[in-house]
């Protein structure tokens, strides 16, 4: 079937099977390797990304179901004026180690402060509890989500 | 690499358009909701459909109100938009307190209440609740629709009264003035599925226990409830003793087996002192302590 998706803005239009999985259309149709895929069983969320503004496990939702929707991957987030905040703040707290993880936890990080921009630990710790990290024990990514919820003008950031 | 089976993919444009697909395609089509355990099923090769249905266009499955008397919510809802839900919380604590455990925030963004009772696992956290206010569902086929209390809803594990050519478009539960109610669960590690949850309402009238429910999951009790336990509180005051009998009740009514999120007695146990804690927190609340 013909599907065409909105990656990062850009209409992305391809054949695939109805049973190929949306994190595998994103890497290898879309050619976006920034979205990682770990367990493959909607447990580690390093294939996170948005689907119409929601952080959704794209391991676990088809690339048929995304056809005329919106996608976001980590490819999106920095824009002209420069880094995303929460690129930065992993940056600036040290958030990753190997990276396995990083894409999807920034994609979980947008999300929340976007809904929620002052959280608190527990929140940020609760928001990405369906992410795995194998490195940092999760210390330094909740600094440098918290990082950004401080600094949330892109123009300090770039300052 | 896990993949699922070839299979086509159709999206349906209405309940009745969904409905018509089914009765075309026959026991090979499966309806596709959040796909946040069909989808995993497929991976594993347990579910093999030829036809996938998928009914997130549906609008008029969405969306959670008040019909008289009743809490309505579509089949579509996601698990998300019951945690978030005023209107929910207003009625009952218990729809914030089993979301807030029920997976991670980003399968909940996904995850339907609808799928989540026709999967009918038989861990399934949803089911616990929806036990325990006694709620209904709303199963709809090509001829009309019919409504199933919740308590008889489940077949057996991952079998409902849901035929194949049938989808359910609903799930409602009563709202009852003065009732509190509570969700405990305990589980191996965040967003794990639970060793053993009970979800309980309680409503004390001039000191007695006027009407409860008390749901289980995970541990094997019939239809997710405990009705012994429940009979034996009506009309008693909600004291600690009282409680703690009840309790001991539901632990009789579970009937677990062990695996590996532990030995069968040990999950017993949890269905009885979950029990307990959710009933003292539900019956406080009735009684706006
Ligand atoms: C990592 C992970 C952790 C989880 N943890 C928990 C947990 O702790 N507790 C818990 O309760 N659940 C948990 N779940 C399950 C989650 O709640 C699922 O989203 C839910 O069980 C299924 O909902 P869905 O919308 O994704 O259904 P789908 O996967 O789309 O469908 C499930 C089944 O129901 C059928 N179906 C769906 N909708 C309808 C309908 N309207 N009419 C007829 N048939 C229909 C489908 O054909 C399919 O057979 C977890 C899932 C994952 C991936
Ligand atoms: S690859 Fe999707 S959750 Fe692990
Ligand atoms: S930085 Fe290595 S998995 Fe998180």
């Amino acid at each position: 079937m013909q599907v065409t998706i909105n990656v990062n803005g850009e209409p992305i239009t391809r054949d695939v099977e109805p049973r190929k999985l949306l994190v595998h259309f994103i890497r290898e149709d879309a050619e976006l390797r920034g979205t990682h895929w770990g367990c493959d069983t909607s447990n580690c969320g390093a294939c996170t990304l948005w689907v119409d503004g929601e952080a959704v496990k794209s391991c676990t939702v088809l690339a048929a179901q995304a056809d005329g929707h919106d996608v976001r991957t980590v490819e999106g987030m920095e824009t002209e004026a420069g880094l995303d905040p929460v690129q930065q703040g992993f940056i600036e707290c040290h958030g990753l180690q190997c990276g396995f993880c990083t894409p999807g936890m920034m994609m979980t990080a947008r999300w929340l402060l976007d809904h929620n921009p002052h959280p608190s630990e527990e929140e940020i710790r609760e928001a990405i509890s369906g992410q795995i990290c194998r490195c940092t024990g999760y210390k330094n990514i909740v600094e440098a989500i918290q990082w950004a919820a401080d600094h949330p003008a892109t123009s300090e950031v770039n300052a | 690499m896990q993949t699922p089976a070839p299979t086509d993919y159709v999206r349906a444009t209405s309940v009745a358009n969904a409905i018509a697909l089914l009765e075309e395609h026959g026991e090979e089509a499966r309806i596709l909701a959040g796909g946040h355990s069909l989808l995993p099923m497929m991976k594993l090769r347990i579910a093999r459909p030829e036809m996938l249905i998928d009914i997130n266009d549906l609008d008029e499955l969405r969306g959670i109100r008040v019909e008289g008397d009743e809490l309505v919510l579509g089949a579509m809802v996601t698990h998300r938009e019951v945690l978030e839900s005023p209107i929910l919380s207003e009625h009952y604590a218990v729809f914030r307190e089993a979301e807030k455990v029920i997976a991670d925030p980003l399968v909940r963004n996904r995850g339907t209440v609808g799928g989540s009772m026709c999967q009918a696992d038989p861990s399934e956290d949803l089911s616990a609740l929806g036990a325990a206010l006694r709620g209904t569902v709303v199963i709809q086929n090509s001829s009309g629709s019919r409504t199933v209390p919740l308590r008889e809803f489940h077949e057996g594990p991952y079998e409902t009264k849901v035929g194949p050519a049938e989808m359910l478009t609903e799930v409602r539960f009563p709202i009852r003035p003065g009732a509190g109610s509570a969700y405990e669960k305990v589980e191996r590690r965040v967003g794990d599925w639970a060793v053993c949850s009970a979800g309980v309402f309680v409503t004390v009238k001039d000191g007695v226990v006027a009407d409860c429910g008390i749901g289980l999951t995970a541990v094997g009790a019939e239809h997710f409830c405990a009705p012994d336990a429940e009979a034996f509180l009506i009309g008693k005051a909600p004291t600690e003793e009282n409680l703690r009998a009840a309790a001991k009740l539901a632990g009789d009514a579970s009937d677990p087996s062990s695996d590996q999120r532990g030995p069968a007695d040990y999950k017993k146990h949890l269905a009885e002192e979950l029990t307990f804690r959710a009933l003292t927190r539900a019956a406080a609340a009735s009684q706006g302590a």
